[in-house]
């Protein structure tokens, strides 16, 4: 029961801070309906798509785009959680986090999970707005999508907080963007199928095959049709476990950065 | 002979080595402070109160000796130590959009307390600091004295045995210090709970309080404000002292 009302309480937390910040919600939607609107009506008839699975029948690439879109948002919303951890490294919010008597696996993963959960409320925002615009998921995909957007939240929001433990001192978002964000959507699968990208660069196809991002959208992809993409399910899960790990180890009293670093200020 | 729990320190410290690479930030740190006592922690900047205080807080483990609180190893048993620790950091912990009682449920469920418990007990708690109008205000809105009483109402509320303060009156003016102050000895005679208070500011001590003065990682001494200073004032003694180790 106890370890219940540390995740409630962590939960509800970050949930009343996104519903404070407002502004933050509309930025989530508007990034990928610019996407939506803007780039994919001009794309509409640059690029063609041949019929791959999930899809059974020719689509239109606002149809094609957006699982890539969700991909997205979550993206942003892990960085942006990585960010707001090293904010509160520097106030002493993450100190009093970690001070608590939970264990600190527990105290991440709840940190992470209650996170992701918030990411998902802008990820069906996005879907819905999109299903106006005329992008039909399967009836069942409303339902299964929403495990595949946890697993793929929950690995973009590990990597976010592995970078958070990596980062000393706040810095400016650009720098997660053009090193973190940019390179991993675009060399994805988000905007265009990875037979395409051979067709240009093998190179590139081989980079977005290891990107885990892509795997993340195909994940999303598939279970937006109620299907099952087992391998993108076991990359993404993997990556998880591995990102997670990995932050646990920095995060680790005895080991990890915080010992090396002098604990932040000195 | 074991001694009864009661006897039991809030904080014992025997020990304590900690080095960066090759800056040894503390060596053989020992001391203890009894329940109910209020002990300052002196230093200048760089003495090793900030090392000292991430170890006691286990933000990273030390290199050797011990760290007890009410009785738990640190090392050992760092649940229990934690559930008696509460700690104002330099920092503020509390977030400036939310509410106070928003923030003060958050830390509660960090601790583990049931939703309806946490209620009764933050309702207490702000009765103590003297902010009960201001549950429903939002952090932000507070004055900084205030803030810095919210943030000790927020180390009490899960009844810790040791409180510790982290340059709880940076910032503060003088009357906001002496208001904080007061409140931490009143707190003392109500909840019985221990309280390092770690400083640089040497006029903020009364000559009856225990001080432990901590130079270059090292204790220098360990006694009340006046057996320290003698006659002359705390920091001509302080001055002393350093001036004849320094090499």
């Amino acid at each position: 029961m106890i370890w219940w009302y540390v995740f409630r309480g962590i939960a509800l937390r970050e949930f009343l801070r996104f519903i404070r910040q407002k502004e933050r919600f509309f930025a989530a939607l508007v990034r990928p309906l610019v996407w939506l609107f803007i780039f994919a009506a001009g794309f509409r008839s640059v690029l063609g798509l041949s019929i791959t699975p999930p899809y059974r029948t020719y689509v239109l690439y606002e149809v094609y785009v957006t699982p890539g879109l969700c991909g997205l948002i979550l993206l942003f919303a892990g960085m942006q959680s990585s960010l707001s951890m090293v904010y509160d490294r520097e106030t002493g919010a993450m100190r009093s986090l970690l001070v608590s008597p939970a264990p600190r696996w527990y105290l991440l993963g709840s940190k992470l999970l209650a996170s992701v959960l918030v990411a998902l409320l802008q990820v069906y925002a996005f879907l819905l707005i999109a299903r106006l615009w005329g992008v039909k998921p399967d009836p069942w995909g409303w339902l299964t999508v929403a495990p595949a957007l946890l697993m793929a939240g929950l690995m973009l929001g590990a990597l976010g907080l592995l970078i958070s433990s990596a980062i000393k001192q706040l810095e400016n978002f650009a720098g997660v963007m053009n090193f973190v964000i940019f390179p991993m959507f675009f060399a994805s699968s988000a905007l265009y199928p990875l037979w395409r990208l051979r067709e240009s660069s093998p190179l590139l196809q081989n980079i977005a095959w290891f990107n885990p991002f892509t795997h993340a959208v195909e994940l999303i992809r598939f279970a937006l049709y109620a299907k099952l993409n087992l391998e993108a399910l076991l990359v993404t899960a993997g990556c998880t476990a591995v990102f997670f790990a990995l932050t646990l180890f920095m995060y680790n009293p005895a080991k990890g950065l915080w010992r090396a670093a002098r604990g932040g200020k000195s | 002979m074991i001694p009864a729990p009661a006897a039991l320190s809030a904080l014992e410290i025997s020990g304590l080595s900690h080095r960066f690479g090759r800056v040894q930030a503390l060596r053989e740190v020992s001391f203890s402070i009894p329940q109910g006592a209020f002990c300052a922690l002196l230093g200048v900047n760089g003495a090793g109160k900030t090392t000292l205080v991430s170890l006691i807080t286990r933000l990273y483990n030390s290199n050797s000796g011990e760290i007890g609180v009410a009785g738990h190893d640190l090392r050992r048993n760092p649940r229990q130590a934690l559930s008696k620790l509460g700690v104002v950091f330099q920092s503020r912990a509390l977030d400036a959009d939310l509410t106070l009682e928003q923030n003060l449920s958050y830390h509660a469920a960090l601790h583990g307390i049931a939703p309806a418990k946490a209620r009764l007990r933050i309702g207490e708690v702000l009765e103590l600091v003297d902010l009960s109008g201001k549950r429903k205000a939002r952090v932000a809105t507070l004055s900084g004295g205030q803030q810095r009483r919210a943030e000790i109402a927020r180390a009490l509320l899960h009844r810790p045995q040791l409180l510790l303060l982290d340059e709880a009156t940076a910032g503060l003016d003088l009357r906001a210090r002496g208001d904080l102050l007061a409140l931490v000895r009143h707190l003392i005679a109500e909840e019985g709970v221990s309280t390092l208070w770690a400083t640089h500011i040497f006029e903020e001590l009364q000559p009856a309080d225990r001080a432990i003065l901590l130079h270059r990682g090292a204790v220098l001494a360990d006694a009340t404000c006046a057996e320290i200073a003698g006659d002359r004032t705390l920091e001509q003694a302080f001055l002393a002292m350093t001036g004849a180790t320094a090499a």
